[in-house]
């Protein structure tokens, strides 16, 4: 199964895909319309899933004319390729439910229930977008007479154009993230039938959500006892809206929205639920992840790939990984308990437990 | 300490290089290789195809990090991966620094070259590019 995935999806340094290859018109179609494109026009999913998406599947305010070819060019043979880091496919199952009702709604039955969590982005795309408004903000700075205390920081006033453009280029590059997750979680479903000689469907592999952790976007929140229309930048954070959110799909609204916590490679990862406290406290977020303790530098002096590889395997999971550095940079102990996050969150109740989940098997980057 | 090299600093979540040499152009050509090592082992690397880079940029800073961009780019577009780096010159012409290089590598091919992770973006969060008679010193942080 593991290794049906690793060979389905495209993973680790480079990794692009031979067999599914978009042209420059088709990739500004996904940029524009995001997941829909992909699963009208290319087949890449189910006519529900855009449902289960943040936006579901993509931003309204997307622009592909303001996305520079060099972006366009690292993109076009990225949907549906995991990359390298702390990206990854992981089989699971599901360990403890915590709360049996918000469970239930999610469709996370039982105990020993399989299930998939896929962490990637927007790839190369993302990235330059990032890289050439850099440059954009550069100017800005000078023009605004803005003064920085580290030039990473560059930036513009919300209402300037440069920022308006930024806003269109970076709508582009998440609605690009939400179409690299859905053709992943297309060849997902594929790898399953092949494994299994099952169809998709009744083997009841639906998205319980997809959502993003590094993301700007135009909310409203109230500050100062009134409702202020906000631009909240959630990075190394995921939203966490509590029921009745008019943002959550209207199969959730009455629970609250599904916050995933991915648990570093062979630990626990997390499914919770936000909860109206992160309205107060949190804009409306929670942390995304384990988060890192020790430099990759570290890392790699402290483990080998190979063995961080036969540590888990002696514990019954299986790896497949397309770089053994990246297994040693990766090893769980160069990052937080992730348990430990996860009750911060759920004791400051700004997204609360549902569900703790544990790996069955990795495919890493 | 050697007179040109590279090495890897302390960083929680980036990859935090120094990188030196005799002069701004030296040092860039370790930048470019540290930058390579973090991707793949550099010694598998066959000089074979042989590219020319230029840049433009305002200053020092962008010059660098518009020069490993290239690079991030070369690798990402054109699927190539290099072990050797020749900055030919890098001088300012109205205000404009220029830097023109020769860089030599070949295909990348997963089976030769054993990788490891990849760079998403050069940042310019800390990045310090300092220059005393005889050694110039770069620090900069890669996004992977």
């Amino acid at each position: 199964m593991a290794t049906s995935i690793f060979q389905n999806v495209p993973s680790g340094l480079g990794s692009r895909r031979k067999d599914f290859r978009v042209s420059g018109a088709e990739l500004d179609k996904i940029a524009l319309e995001g997941v829909n494109w992909l699963i009208e026009k290319r087949g890449l999913g189910w006519p529900e899933d855009p449902n289960y998406c943040e936006e579901n599947g993509f931003m309204k305010n997307a622009d592909p004319e303001k996305v520079s070819k060099t972006a366009k060019d690292r993109g076009e043979s990225q949907i549906g390729t995991l990359g390298s880091g702390n990206h990854f496919v992981e089989i699971q199952k599901i360990d403890k439910i915590f709360d049996t009702q918000t469970a239930k709604a999610f469709g996370l039955m039982e105990p020993d229930q399989i299930t998939v969590m896929i962490h990637t982005g927007s790839r190369g795309f993302g990235h330059q977008i990032c890289s050439d408004y850099l440059q954009v903000m550069e100017r800005a700075i000078d023009k605004y007479k803005i003064s920085l205390p580290d030039r990473e920081l560059a930036c513009a006033p919300a209402s300037s154009n440069e920022a308006e453009d930024y806003y269109k280029a970076m709508a582009s590059a998440v609605n690009f993230a939400f179409s690299n997750r859905q053709a992943i979680t297309h060849w997902v479903r594929q790898s399953f039938e092949q494994a299994f000689h099952a169809q998709a469907d009744k083997m009841g592999l639906k998205v319980v959500y997809d959502v993003a952790h590094n993301i700007a976007k135009i909310e409203e929140h109230a500050v100062d006892g009134s409702i202020k229309k906000v631009i909240v930048h959630r990075k190394g954070a995921t939203r966490a809206f509590p029921p009745e959110h008019p943002a959550i799909p209207s199969a959730y609204r009455s629970v609250g929205q599904p916050v995933i916590i991915p648990g570093s490679m062979g630990t626990s990862s997390w499914v919770m639920v936000g909860a109206p406290h992160a309205m107060d406290i949190t804009w409306g977020s929670t942390a995304h992840g384990a988060g890192r303790m020790l430099s990759r530098t570290m890392a790699k002096k402290s483990f080998w790939g190979n063995e961080v590889k036969k540590e888990l395997e002696s514990r019954g999971m299986v790896v497949r990984a397309a770089s053994s550095v990246v297994l040693a940079e990766e090893a769980d102990p160069a990052y937080k308990n992730v348990d430990e996050v996860v009750q911060v969150s759920h004791d400051l109740r700004i997204a609360t437990k549902v569900a703790r989940l544990v790996p069955l098997a990795v495919i890493k980057g | 300490m050697i007179q040109v090299g590279f090495r890897f600093l302390e960083h929680t979540a980036d990859v935090y290089v120094e990188a030196w040499g005799p002069t701004i152009g030296k040092s860039f050509e370790d930048a470019a290789l540290a930058l390579f090592e973090v991707m793949i082992d550099t010694s598998t690397v066959k000089p074979t195809k042989r590219e020319t880079i230029v840049v433009e940029a305002r200053d020092k800073h962008e010059l660098l990090y518009k020069w490993l961009e290239q690079l991030i780019l070369k690798f990402e577009i054109d699927n190539n991966v290099y072990s050797r780096f020749q900055v030919e010159k890098i001088e300012m012409r109205w205000k404009i620094f220029h830097l023109e290089a020769t860089i030599y590598g070949e295909t990348y091919d997963g089976e030769r070259h054993p990788s490891r992770v990849g760079v998403k973006a050069i940042t310019y969060h800390r990045m310090a590019i300092s220059e005393r008679k005889g050694k110039t010193t770069l620090r900069f942080i890669l996004d992977v």
